[in-house]
């Protein structure tokens, strides 16, 4: 057995995710919990339970200092942080690792390094994978970006050095307007990670998100799990992945797994791990940043290649070389994602409360990860996604049919939920013929929005 | 009269006015926190604020009352 016992510092569908492969392998389970989620599925699932604190984020699941006292206090090895939350903050890793406790991911130097997106481009750029053109360093004040994006042309794409899901994250189309978000963007980016500084990227326009999944062990073995398409999004957070890419052909594939590859390896990278690129339709990539973590979509990957990416992720961190070579790795049939979010369907607007009934769809190559279950209070106080569903077809034409009925099926009553857009979204004939870009969602759905 | 009402289910992050203060038709009332994104409510017309029936740290649902307007 790898670890006597695990603490899984995340909540939801992940932390229930991260259990059900911690049976699989016999590990006994710690759950941590707010006030807010104490009649949550994952706090029963696990083997034993803390509560840490109020329901706000700071006042628990950002607690570092109580989350590794449970860890002790239970005789847990091992933390996995899940995604969000702790997963990706260096200090975290650092502290688990300095009390003796496993950090299921990357070491704390590479989660710093990616986390500053400037840093993360110049590493890049060094070790040879094609990165988006824009600013080599940070951008100190507002002169600078106008002179910077007269430079290299509107549109530009001004970012945050420490952003994430999009916040600090703006287009803009002319000065005037580079001028206004400038300043507001660094604030924003200030406030919510204590890091205002700004660069500018051009504007990959009508381009794809394409990312590829990464494995790497201690012994310098570094294997890419191909790619996931994840182009249908909204303000930045996706809401559909699939794998495989409809938009790569074998030869890009193949480029950008290598690429993948290198980008690890030069920065001694292990655990799983996330390169995303932005593909545009002659097939040219571009790095957009990686992910230090497991990623929400994860399940499409393990659904292609019947790999388990948690309970590799647990194999790695308790140093065991990874089993495969590169060519045993292969993609068989087609996997769609969708995120099932408590929100309104037109507004978008969240939409917290109690489930009345819950009933998810089920069935042969459908695959469910839920965080929530009937009678459960949605609170707000946490992320809107309370489920994913995955189907699985031999094509992505079966693959789409499954997901409908599936979707047809679902029953979630009491909240609001997306599962009304996503369906008018699957039966699109973009998405239907495998087209959809980043724009997608905005151009198709949300026209008078900008 | 005018009742102010929550266009979705969330807590109340911040109360911006007073009862008795004088409001303008789109002055931001009440700030609306829910699954990371925060809606601010506004006043809708000009008037009075003649009742406030939140505080902060209150949840509120969809379509609960948040104030009630005088108009002037």
């Amino acid at each position: 057995m790898p670890f006597q016992k695990i603490l899984i510092a995340n909540r939801g569908e992940i932390a229930v995710r991260i259990m059900k492969t911690c049976q699989k392998l016999n590990i006994p389970t710690v759950a941590v919990y707010s006030e807010a989620d104490e009649d949550a599925p994952f706090v029963k699932l696990a083997n034993e339970s803390y509560p840490i604190g109020g329901k706000r984020v700071h006042e628990s699941y950002l607690n570092m200092g109580k989350i590794i006292d449970c860890a002790k206090k239970a005789g847990a090895d091992a933390i996995h942080p899940g995604y969000g939350l702790l997963s990706e903050n260096p200090t975290f890793a650092k502290r688990c690792n300095e009390a003796g406790i496993t950090f299921i991911g990357p070491s704390s130097r590479c989660i710093e390094m990616m986390g500053s997106k400037i840093k993360a481009r110049q590493t890049m750029r060094d070790a040879g994978v094609p990165v988006i053109p824009g600013s080599e360093d940070a951008i100190e004040d507002v002169d600078t970006a106008v002179s910077f994006a007269r430079n290299i042309g509107y549109p530009v794409m001004l970012k945050a050095s420490a952003g994430g899901g999009g916040i600090g994250m703006q287009i803009v189309h002319t000065e005037d307007e580079l001028v206004k978000a400038f300043e507001s963007n660094a604030r924003k980016a200030e406030n919510f990670f204590g890091d205002g500084t700004m660069f500018i990227e051009k504007v990959i326009e009508d381009a794809h998100h394409v990312e590829i999944q990464l494995l790497a062990d201690h012994y310098g073995n570094v294997l890419h799990v191909f790619e996931r398409e994840c182009s249908v999004q909204r303000r930045h957070q996706k809401i559909i992945e699939e794998a495989p890419s409809p938009l790569l052909n074998d030869d890009t594939r193949q480029k950008m797994g290598d690429a993948a590859i290198k980008a690890a390896r030069a920065i001694d990278y292990t655990n799983a791990g996330t390169i995303e690129f932005l593909v545009d339709e002659k097939q040219n990539y571009y790095f957009l940043e990686m992910n230090t973590r497991l990623q929400v979509e994860h399940p499409v990957t393990e659904e292609v290649t019947g790999i388990d990416i948690v309970e590799q992720q647990i194999h790695i961190a308790a140093h065991k070389p990874l089993k495969w070579n590169q060519e045993d790795l292969q993609i068989n049939g087609h996997a769609i994602e969708v995120r099932i979010y408590a929100e309104d369907p037109t507004t978008f607007f969240p939409s917290p409360g109690r489930i009345q009934a819950f009933s998810p769809p089920t069935g042969s190559n459908i695959r469910n990860e839920i965080g929530v279950q009937s009678s459960y209070m949605v609170s707000p106080f946490y992320d809107p996604m309370i489920a994913k569903l995955i189907t699985k077809g031999k094509t992505r034409t079966d693959a789409i049919q499954i997901l409908k009925n599936a979707l047809a099926q679902y029953e979630i009553e009491g909240i609001k939920t997306n599962l009304p857009f996503l369906l008018k979204v699957i039966d699109h004939p973009l998405f239907q013929k495998g087209v959809t870009r980043t724009s997608f969602i905005e151009k198709q759905f949300l026209k008078e929005e900008t | 009269m005018k009742e102010i009402v929550a266009n979705m289910a969330g807590s109340v992050w911040k109360v911006l006015v007073n009862e008795g203060e004088q409001v303008s038709a789109t002055q931001d009332l009440v700030i609306l926190e829910s699954m990371k994104m925060e809606i601010p409510i506004s006043a809708e017309a000009n008037g009075v604020l003649k009742e406030l029936k939140v505080q902060e740290g209150d949840f509120v649902d969809e379509g609960d009352v948040i104030a009630v307007l005088e108009y002037k």
